[in-house]
């Protein structure tokens, strides 16, 4: 019953590719976080501290790489979102 | 330190908050402040994921588990850095929607369920009462620290006066602060700035003690790593599964805990604030955990033992005679407390009062009973008394719970409770397919098998379930022993009632909705929902109606108010271009209206109060389909008006293709005037002067007849120019009458060649006689006519050194084609559009013997011959294509018949 939309473009101008693939490396972000934090616990680490340190390093790393990508990612009020429709164009 | 100056100093923080959050009502009220509003206080705001547990909690929880305490600050790591994927949406939908808690949420987006908002709201005050009696007790717990400091042991009763005390005083400040605008959606700024304060103040508190211990009993990082290494807080392992189970537990939570979904995203202004928040959150996370395992690790060395590892942050300081941080400790673990129970009364309460007892009110005063009684004070008065009585419950729990149990196993308790909604919320969000009685099986399973493998067994053995019950499972049923369910063992018991719980709970969710259908409206939401981004938001639920503007308007101002309400109708009517107060029942103004409403009692209720009103009209399937129809009807006109401009484009280029034709004949034209009268003098110019010479002068006979010869050619010559413009002109006028007869085309091209006069000059004519063999019936004359022309042109145009003319005749589809080509340099591309127009004439005129009518007068031959004459490109040189059809032969050759 949905209503054919009409076709997103297939191929973007420089600015908005790029913006397109900063949006993808900030959906890319928590699942290499999630990857990297269960690996502590995957061998046996040599310390506590150790591990300690690893998990917090790997935190800042985060935490840096968050502000770097959702300081260049722009949200309109008006922004349309069509990849939400599976209607990806790049 | 004594324990009254204690009290003085709490008292004036709490008097400290009241005056703060006073001041930024008054602030937000009078100037609307955007500070208050920006990211930054956001960021605080989420920090009362931090609460006593937190405090307190994390530094016992290391003491025990080392390392593993810190998976419950990864988790909402994760979805803050994600915040692209689920919290961006969750904003959004919140604001389209005007929602107001996680209830509603669930509520409103299958079909503005009233039973789903129940049923999250049970499961929310259920997992909600253990976490606050768990807040009342640490406060009561760090009072009586200061007390036994002082000298004095405070026994049961003593804590249970402090915890009623704190409890009432809370519930005085949450109410005052909390319920002052029924619109869930209108920020409520006294809170937030307090809930920020505090989150300042914790995390100053937790920071100083940590710098305390580190530089300050151990004496640098590296004795402290030193000491962790040592401590045997590090030989506890925690296994894959329990540390990654944790890590998605407190990621879940963070999403689905009321409180958290309140300032995440019911208080958010703005959803560029997610943008700082994301890294900000997470960094202030990083902070309050540094210090956790330096703080237990020396604890555990310097304390005595048995003492309790959940005070360590305030024992420690005491015990080092650090009274002026201990005090501020104590006031960063109330002001953890605080702010989480004030956030939490205040979602669960909105909860309680728009999802049951708002459909309670309005169900005893139907029928027709709307239109009596304050909904507004009725709404605004049950919320202040679910404050008090979620307030009192945690009191209860904290009472008959005894204030034993360590802090972390009721947060974990809590937290898998809460995430029973995960399912079906990310469900909610991203599948269309979705329904209500998926929602209702998957939450109901899952909220039952929490009770079961994790709520009744975290009471402790003889509490509600027996020791008996719990090994033997009930009634002697093995397969249903609450931490080995289906005769699972060997599994650590959290994980095992998480996975069993979610697992069942998502997949009845999931068959319940595939396998059933539904309703108008739950498809309607559903849309409205996964399609947030893409999706206007004037889509409306409301086909049309029967409710009378002034029914709507005094029911609307029961609930907003009066002056907000007028101002709303009369806005409305000055958009429709009326005057006065009541504007026309159009479905927009009812979806909108609504939607008002929605923010103040939730989306159920505003349905079902705007239903009572407008009786039936509320969208059908056939509503829904019209609406895409619609949509589908518009983009159809705008697939027609570009395919019509597309053909609009393709015309005008024609016509300018046209247009450029015309300007070159017309030139082509004057040019062929002044030629053609430069034709006619030149001839007439001899024969008259030569006619003169003959007139006047005498001469002897053979000058005479040079002469005369002279004066015939140009007469000639004039002649065939004019017979040629007299050809051309019968020809054009179809006033041709044709001879047709019999002949070999062999001696057809034989003919032609020998009256063209080539046989003399140096063109080599290259033939293949036995495909000429071909038998023809048709004007032979004309024919030869063509070829005649089309050999002299070659004879006349060729510039190669040795030229030659091929000749070649072919068969296809039913038609001859006879090609002559030579190997010259060609006809340059742009001439060969205008080779075959009358007048036409390229190259040097001066060494073209016509006039430029030969190629025209042969198109108009081949035409009335039913064939054509073309230019054939691709050649070497030129190359000119003559067709005829083969019905106008008699025979096919046979070699060309075996060539087929």
């Amino acid at each position: 019953m949905a209503a054919k939309l009409p076709p997103a473009p297939v191929y973007l101008a420089r600015k908005s590719y790029r913006q397109r693939r900063i949006r993808d490396a900030a959906r890319m972000l928590p699942l290499v976080g999630a990857v990297l934090w269960v690996m502590p616990v995957m061998y046996v680490a040599p310390a506590t501290s150790t591990t300690g340190l690893l998990i917090f390093g790997i935190w800042v790393v985060l935490i840096i790489f968050a502000a770097v990508i959702s300081s260049r990612i722009t949200l309109g009020p008006n922004e349309i979102d069509k990849a939400s429709l599976g209607q990806d164009g790049d | 330190m004594s324990f009254n100056l204690l009290i003085l100093v709490s008292l004036s923080y709490v008097a400290f908050l009241f005056l703060v959050a006073f001041w930024a009502e008054r602030r937000a009220h009078a100037s609307g402040a955007r500070w208050l509003r920006g990211p930054f206080v956001y960021t605080l705001s989420l920090s009362i994921y931090c609460t006593a547990w937190t405090f307190y909690g994390a530094v016992g929880y290391a003491a025990r588990s080392g390392i593993e305490f810190i998976t419950i600050y990864l988790g909402p790591t994760l979805v803050m850095v994600g915040w692209w994927w689920i919290l961006r949406r969750l904003v959004r939908i919140g604001r389209t929607q005007r929602i107001t808690s996680i209830a509603d949420l669930i509520s409103s987006r299958f079909g503005k369920s009233t039973s789903l908002g129940i049923i999250v709201t049970i499961l929310a005050v259920v997992a909600a009462t253990p976490y606050i009696a768990l807040q009342l007790q640490s406060v009561t717990q760090s009072f009586a620290v200061f007390a036994s400091e002082g000298g004095a042991t405070w026994g049961q009763s003593e804590l249970r006066t402090a915890a009623a005390w704190v409890a009432v005083g809370l519930a005085i400040f949450t109410v005052i602060f909390g319920t002052r605008s029924l619109d869930a959606n209108e920020r409520h700024s006294g809170i937030v700035i307090a809930v920020a304060v505090e989150a300042v103040v914790k995390l100053f508190a937790l920071v100083a003690v940590g710098v305390f211990v580190v530089w300050g009993l151990a004496g640098s990082p590296e004795a402290v790593l030193a000491k962790i290494d040592a401590s045997p807080i590090s030989h506890f392992e925690t296994g894959g599964g329990r540390w990654a189970a944790l890590i998605f537990l407190s990621a879940a939570a963070f999403l689905c805990l009321p409180r958290m979904f309140q300032v995440l995203v019911v208080e958010n202004a703005d959803e560029r604030n997610l943008q700082t928040a994301s890294w900000a959150f997470p960094l202030y996370l990083v902070a309050v955990s540094l210090f956790v395992l330096p703080i237990a690790v020396v604890g555990l060395e310097r304390m005595p033992d048995g003492a309790n590892p959940d005070l360590f942050v305030l024992t420690l300081p005491l015990a080092e005679d650090q009274n002026a941080l201990a005090v501020f400790a104590f006031l960063g673990g109330f002001s953890s407390a605080t702010s989480m129970v004030i956030v939490s009364t205040i979602a669960v309460a909105t909860m309680v009062s728009n999802h049951i007892v708002a459909p309670i009110w309005l169900n005893a005063s139907r029928p027709g009973a709307s239109m009596s009684g304050d909904v507004r004070r009725v709404i605004v008065r049950a919320r202040r008394i679910s404050i008090a009585g979620i307030l009192a419950l945690g009191y209860v729990y904290f009472r008959f719970s005894g204030g034993g149990a360590a802090l972390a196993a009721i947060g974990l308790v809590s937290f898998s409770g809460a995430v029973q909604i995960l399912p079906v919320l990310l469900g909610g969000i991203f599948w269309r397919g979705a329904t209500r009685v998926g929602a209702r099986l998957g939450l109901f399973v899952g909220f039952a098998l929490w009770l079961w493998t994790l709520f009744l067994p975290s009471l402790g053995p003889n509490a509600v379930l027996s020791q008996t019950v719990l090994e033997q499972g009930p009634y002697g049923l093995q397969w249903l022993r609450p931490q080995a369910l289906f005769g699972m063992t060997g599994l650590d018991p959290l994980v095992h009632g998480l996975l069993w719980s979610l697992a069942l709970n998502t997949m009845f969710f999931f068959v319940g909705s595939v396998f059933s259908f539904p309703r108008p409206l739950e498809r309607f939401q559903g849309a409205q929902f996964v399609n947030v981004f893409a999706l206007s938001e004037s889509a409306r639920a409301w086909s049309g109606s029967g409710a009378n503007a002034e029914d709507l308007l005094i029911m609307a101002q029961r609930i907003l108010g009066g002056r907000e309400a007028q101002t709303l109708f009369q806005r409305q009517a000055t958009a429709q271009g009326k005057s006065g107060y009541l504007p026309d029942v159009t479905p927009d103004f009812i979806a909108r209206l609504e939607r008002e409403l929605a923010g103040s009692v939730g989306a159920a209720t505003a349905h079902a109060m705007i239903g009572q009103l407008t009786e039936g009209a509320a969208i059908s399937v056939e509503d829904l389909i019209a609406v895409a129809d619609e949509a589908a009807q518009i983009l159809e006109y705008s697939n027609q008006l570009e395919a019509k401009s597309a053909e609009q484009d393709r015309t005008a280029k024609a016509l300018r293709a046209a247009n450029e034709k015309l300007t070159a004949l017309s030139i082509q034209k004057d040019a062929f005037l002044s030629q053609i009268s430069h034709e006619l003098r030149t001839p007439m110019t001899s024969i008259r002067s030569f006619s003169e010479i003959l007139r006047d002068t005498d001469m002897s006979g053979d000058e005479h007849r040079h002469f005369a010869g002279i004066i015939h050619d140009e007469a000639l010559r004039l002649t065939r120019l004019l017979d040629d413009l007299l050809d051309l002109s019968v020809l054009e006028n179809g006033q041709v009458t044709l001879h047709k007869q019999v002949g070999q085309l062999t001696d057809l091209l034989d003919r032609a060649i020998g009256a063209s006069g080539v046989l003399n000059s140096k063109l080599q004519i290259v033939r293949d006689h036995a495909s000429e063999d071909v038998t023809l019936h048709t004007d032979l004359d004309r024919l030869v006519q063509v070829f005649v022309n089309v050999i002299a042109n070659a004879e006349k145009y060729c510039q190669a050194d040795s030229p030659e003319l091929r000749i070649a005749v072919q068969y296809h589809d039913g038609r001859y084609s006879v090609d002559f080509a030579d190997n010259g340099e060609g006809i340059a591309p742009e001439a060969r559009t205008m080779i075959f127009e009358k007048f036409a004439r390229i190259a040097d005129e001066g060494k073209a013997g016509g006039a430029g009518l030969g190629l025209a007068i042969c198109r108009q031959i081949m035409a009335r011959l039913d064939g054509e004459i073309t230019y054939l490109t691709g050649q070497q040189g030129a190359a000119f294509r003559v067709t005829m059809p083969a019905s106008e032969t008699m025979a096919q050759s046979p070699a060309l018949l075996a060539s087929q």
